[in-house]
């Protein structure tokens, strides 16, 4: 559980009081001075607490977000400048601008998002041989023989019988879910898993329960408890259980407790599905994922699924696992089917980054990737333990998130950072609860030393500005925060 | 008012705290009246705590638990495959996927690609996708929201909304996530959707994720749909609602991808505007196909695009390329960059796709003729397709998919899947032609017989679509009559 110092709570609760309190007096009086246009016969569009939140809470942050750039997101990038039209107005325009500044923000674990001497090359080669787009789904024409490369070399990669791969990670996990369980089933998900998940279960009609963050020990009291009682009110045994986890979570930076759940799994006779999203090329000596990295057998993850927008510099998600099992996807997952297959030049550039991995383009520059990648994250994590921030996560994780808690607090970080060449990540409601804000960075192999140095610099100084130092490192610090969308799903479901 | 919510230090002095606090107690043990209340309370609360006589429930023992998990038997984690599973086996190209493809080492004539225009390998769009990549590399390794949004993706959005007319417009890096994230960024539970019983699975992804109340009306059917609003309005008045407090939405596809009809879309801006609905369209199939730039349906029908509310539309068809939008007027838009779960959550469209999709608009508006080359090539295969034995030519004959039915159905998808299967394989083996069978995935609701499934472009030539034609005569007396 993430301690909120007392008096930083007080003042954010404080702060959003007081927004949500001026946000109602102004929407009064611009009520009773001009009645929104609403035509007659219709239900406002957008009515709800969604929209008050994004008029009177995002818009006076919203410069934080979206901010352009006009580079590829390697480890230094062009970030377009921007500024508010008027003081009333909240539309931000581009001044024309660029700051080039250090990225901690993509997920560009392995510096393989900038242009690269082997995989750039392959990717415009296979463009000019497939074009951009087969215009159809998998089963129809949309499968070249760079898709059957990609799908064979994944599923060598990660040990497994078979791969299938789609032109999108989170459609992987929408589409995945409901084609592997239904009505009579149990999804157990962590209660952090990303919205993707949350999506795919809701999709598939199955029940669903929450065990709280990265916890086997809450874990095996609900599996328990679901096995003993069965469906609800009719409590029928389950037709099957599917444990859904992450590899390393992406807004906690921490790293599953695999064996354990893997041991739970195993005991219980449940079903494993694990999303390697931020962990595939990115953990592992080897960069095959938390798998590798714990030591844990592929063979006891049932269904593992990962995206290639992170550390390959691509699009799109695969799942691998037997035979089987990838057959029946094929025929039972909707976006494998129905949906426009990925790109064949994005699929290249998979296979090429996966081969420079692997040492089969003939250099040893996908070790030294892999290794530059844990010996920054492990740097800058201590770097900032040094300064005193609140690191959140676990060492070795490339995700490396610390607390600044107030909303406020966090837009006036980021913008300084900006100001002083460095791009952050700021992560606030709603991909987090109200209170609970951070900033993340991202660390890639691409990174020097010094651009790290220099971004411990700026840190240092923008934070003592801001405050954000808060004393002694406190390790383990998330445990039972359940995302807001990880809450609602258990609630509505 | 920014300064306020960035300070941490507002600062209520210890003092004033305790002040707060003892002044409080002081009333609490000063004021009879609320000393009596509290004991009230107290004993209210008591007597709420005491247990109601029930007979006890008692809770399994931990060796009962261990038992129960011991006999617990989970089925398998997939069904087993069926015979089709087992020896379906997809084309795999060996060269882009124009009018002519490579399968197997053979040149063949393609009629399975949505390249409506044939805009797969154009060379304008070749040479800027190509600068995209090695300007900006391959992927956006990030969603929107953090450093994904790179200046194409912006560019992309505002090129659209003035190809269509529309306020504004938002890229999603997915033609199958666009409805399932739309939908549900504005119907909640309690709202109110109208939709196409045929509409495709996106779309009825959507609504499942939206959990409103859902009626299906019967596809294309205007008086069914009337119908079905109708029962709505009665509601109201039945309630004696005199403000409508849920939002209401016709869904509809312009074209519809699982049967190639087109929707009146005139008579449904009637019932909208009559009913007081919106409006969702997709218009996957019908941009760069219906209107006479291109447009839509909204020009083929003469509607003004402001009327409908929101156009969603994938552009891995008539634009060659990857990825869907949403357009629609600024309010439609901004809410769903918020609440778009896919836009959100998602990394950011390749920049090269974007790049290519506004190469794609850019070739559509300088080309015109390439809409009416369309629309000769599928008058002229449907013409050509009339009398083929044993088949039906269905869709409607504006749309640039044709589907062709057994004219004795066996009356199960599976079983019409499978004589259609054999056609299509033998048109590849045998006349080097490369056709399709409509696949259905178990979790699609749509109940539609199964078809092949023919996608004209407008980069075929008359010879190769009246060869096509020719072959599938022969190849469907073959089979369908041996
Ligand atoms: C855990 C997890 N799963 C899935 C996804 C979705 O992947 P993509 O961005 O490729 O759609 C993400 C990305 O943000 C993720 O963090």
């Amino acid at each position: 559980m993430v301690q909120v110092p007392y008096f930083t709570a007080l003042t954010t609760y404080f702060a959003y009081a007081l927004l949500f309190a001026i946000g109602h007096i102004r929407d009064f009086f611009s009520c009773l001075l001009w009645k929104e246009k609403v035509a007659d016969g219709y239900a406002p569009l957008t009515g709800d607490f969604g929209d008050f939140y994004i008029r009177w809470v995002y818009h006076r942050i919203h410069d934080c977000f979206n901010r352009p750039i006009c580079s590829s997101p390697g480890a230094w990038i062009d970030v377009v400048g921007r500024e508010r039209l008027g003081t009333s107005n909240w539309i931000l325009k581009n001044t024309g601008g660029v700051r080039r500044c250090l990225n901690l923000g993509s997920y560009n674990y392995l510096g393989f998002a900038a242009q690269d001497e082997y995989c750039t090359v392959k990717a415009i080669e296979t463009l000019e041989r497939f074009g951009a787009s087969t215009c159809s789904g998998c089963f129809d024409a949309g499968k070249t023989t760079v898709h059957e490369e990609l799908e064979n070399l994944v599923a060598e990669y990660l040990g497994k019988e078979d791969a299938i791969v789609y032109g999108m990670g989170f459609a992987t996990n929408s589409s995945t879910l409901p084609a592997l369980v239904g009505k009579g089933c149990l999804v157990i998900s962590d209660s952090l898993n990303h919205s993707s998940i949350v999506v795919g279960v809701r999709g598939s009609g199955a029940r669903v329960k929450v065990f709280k963050h990265n916890n086997p020990e809450h874990l095996e009291k609900v599996i328990r408890e679901s096995i003993a009682e069965g469906q609800p009110r009719t409590h029928r045994p389950w037709k099957k259980i599917l444990i859904v986890i992450e590899g390393v979570y992406s807004m906690e930076g921490e790293i599953a407790r695999l064996p354990e759940i893997v041991a739970i799994k195993n005991a219980y006779k449940a079903y494993l599905y694990l999303d390697e999203a931020h962990s595939i090329g990115a953990m592992g000596q080897t960069g095959r994922g938390i798998c590798e990295y714990t030591g844990v057998p592929f063979a006891d993850v049932d269904i593992l699924m990962g995206t290639f927008t992170k550390s390959f510099g691509s699009c799109g998600g695969y799942i691998a696992g037997s035979k089987d099992l990838i057959t029946h996807l094929r025929h039972t997952s909707p976006c494998h089917t129905y949906a426009t297959s990925m790109s064949p030049a994005a699929v290249q550039q998979v296979t090429s980054s996966l081969k420079v991995i692997m040492g089969r383009d003939g250099s040893r520059r996908g070790a030294e990737k892999l290794r530059n990648l844990r010996e920054n994250s492990n740097w800058f994590r201590q770097e900032l333990l040094k300064l005193g921030c609140q690191v959140l996560g676990d060492e070795d994780s490339p995700v490396i998130p610390i607390m600044v808690y107030n909303p406020g607090r966090m837009a006036e970080f980021s913008r300084e950072c900006l100001k002083r060449h460095v791009a952050i990540v700021v992560v606030g409601f709603p991909a987090c609860s109200l209170i609970l804000e951070r900033a993340r960075f991202c660390i890639s192999a691409s990174h020097t030393r010094k651009d790290l140095e220099y971004a411990i610099d700026v840190i240092r100084e923008v934070g003592t500005i801001m405050r954000i130092f808060w004393g002694k490192p406190t390790p383990d610090l998330l445990a039972d925060v359940p995302s807001l969308a990880a809450k609602l799903a258990a609630k509505t479901q | 008012m920014a300064s306020l919510l960035t300070t941490a230090s507002w600062p209520p002095t210890l003092e004033s705290w305790k002040l707060a606090l003892e002044s409080l107690f002081l009333n609490i043990i000063t004021d009879g009246h609320l000393l009596v209340e509290t004991l009230l309370v107290v004993v209210i609360v008591a007597l709420l705590l005491q247990k109601s006589y029930q007979p006890q429930k008692r809770p399994l023992s931990e060796a009962e638990i261990d038992q129960l998990c011991e006999e617990w038997e989970p089925e398998p984690l997939h069904p087993p495959l069926t015979e089709i599973m087992k020896t379906f086996k997809e084309p795999v190209l060996e060269s882009a996927a124009g009018p002519h493809t490579v399968v197997n080492g053979k040149d063949v004539i393609n009629l399975t690609s949505f390249n409506f225009l044939g805009l797969i390998g154009n060379e304008e769009m070749q040479r800027v996708s190509r600068a995209a990549i090695e300007k900006y590399g391959v992927g956006a390794c990030g969603p929107r929201g953090f450093y994904g949004t790179i200046d194409v993706h912006v560019e992309f959005e505002e090129r659209v909304a003035r190809f269509m007319g529309t306020e504004d417009c938002i890229l999603y890096s997915y033609g199958l996530a666009t409805a399932p994230s739309t939908i549900p960024a504005f119907c909640k539970r309690g709202d109110i959707i109208i939709c196409d019983e045929a509409a495709h699975w996106g779309i009825q992804n959507g609504i499942h994720l939206s959990r409103s109340t859902v009626a299906w009306f019967k596809h294309n059917d205007m008086d069914d749909l009337e119908a079905k609003l109708k029962a709505v309005k009665e509601e109201d008045v039945r309630k004696k609602r005199r403000k409508v407090v849920n939002r209401r939405f016709i869904i509809v596809e312009a074209i519809c991808q699982n049967t190639g009809f087109v929707t009146p879309m005139d008579k449904i801006m009637e019932l909208k505007k009559k009913y007081h609905f919106r409006v969702i369209v997709d218009e996957s199939l019908s941009l760069g196909v219906m209107g006479k730039t291109g447009r839509g349906c909204t020009e083929h029908f003469n509607i003004p695009v402001q009327d409908v509310d929101m156009i969603i539309a994938g552009m891995g068809f008539a634009f060659a390329s990857i990825g869907g939008f949403c357009c629609g007027s600024h309010k439609v838009v901004d809410h769903q960059r918020l609440m778009g779960a896919g836009y959100c959550f998602s990394a950011a469209l390749p920049p090269y796709l974007a790049s290519n999709a506004i190469a794609a608009i850019d070739q559509l508006e300088m080309y015109p003729s390439l809409l009416t080359k369309l629309q000769d090539n599928v008058r002229l295969l449907r013409k050509a397709l009339q009398d083929t034995p044993g088949m039906v030519v269905g869709s409607n004959e504006n749309s640039p998919v044709i589907h062709m039915y057994l004219k004795n159905s066996t009356n199960s998808f599976g079983g019409d899947f499978m004589v259609l299967q054999k056609i299509v394989e033998k048109m590849l083996d045998d006349k080097s032609v490369l056709l399709t069978c409509t696949k259905r995935m178990p979790l699609d609701r749509v109940r539609w017989p199964a078809s092949i499934r023919i996608a004209v472009s407008a980069g075929h030539n008359d010879k190769d679509l009246l060869a096509a034609a020719e072959s599938l005569k022969v190849v469907a007396a073959s089979v369908l009559e041996s």
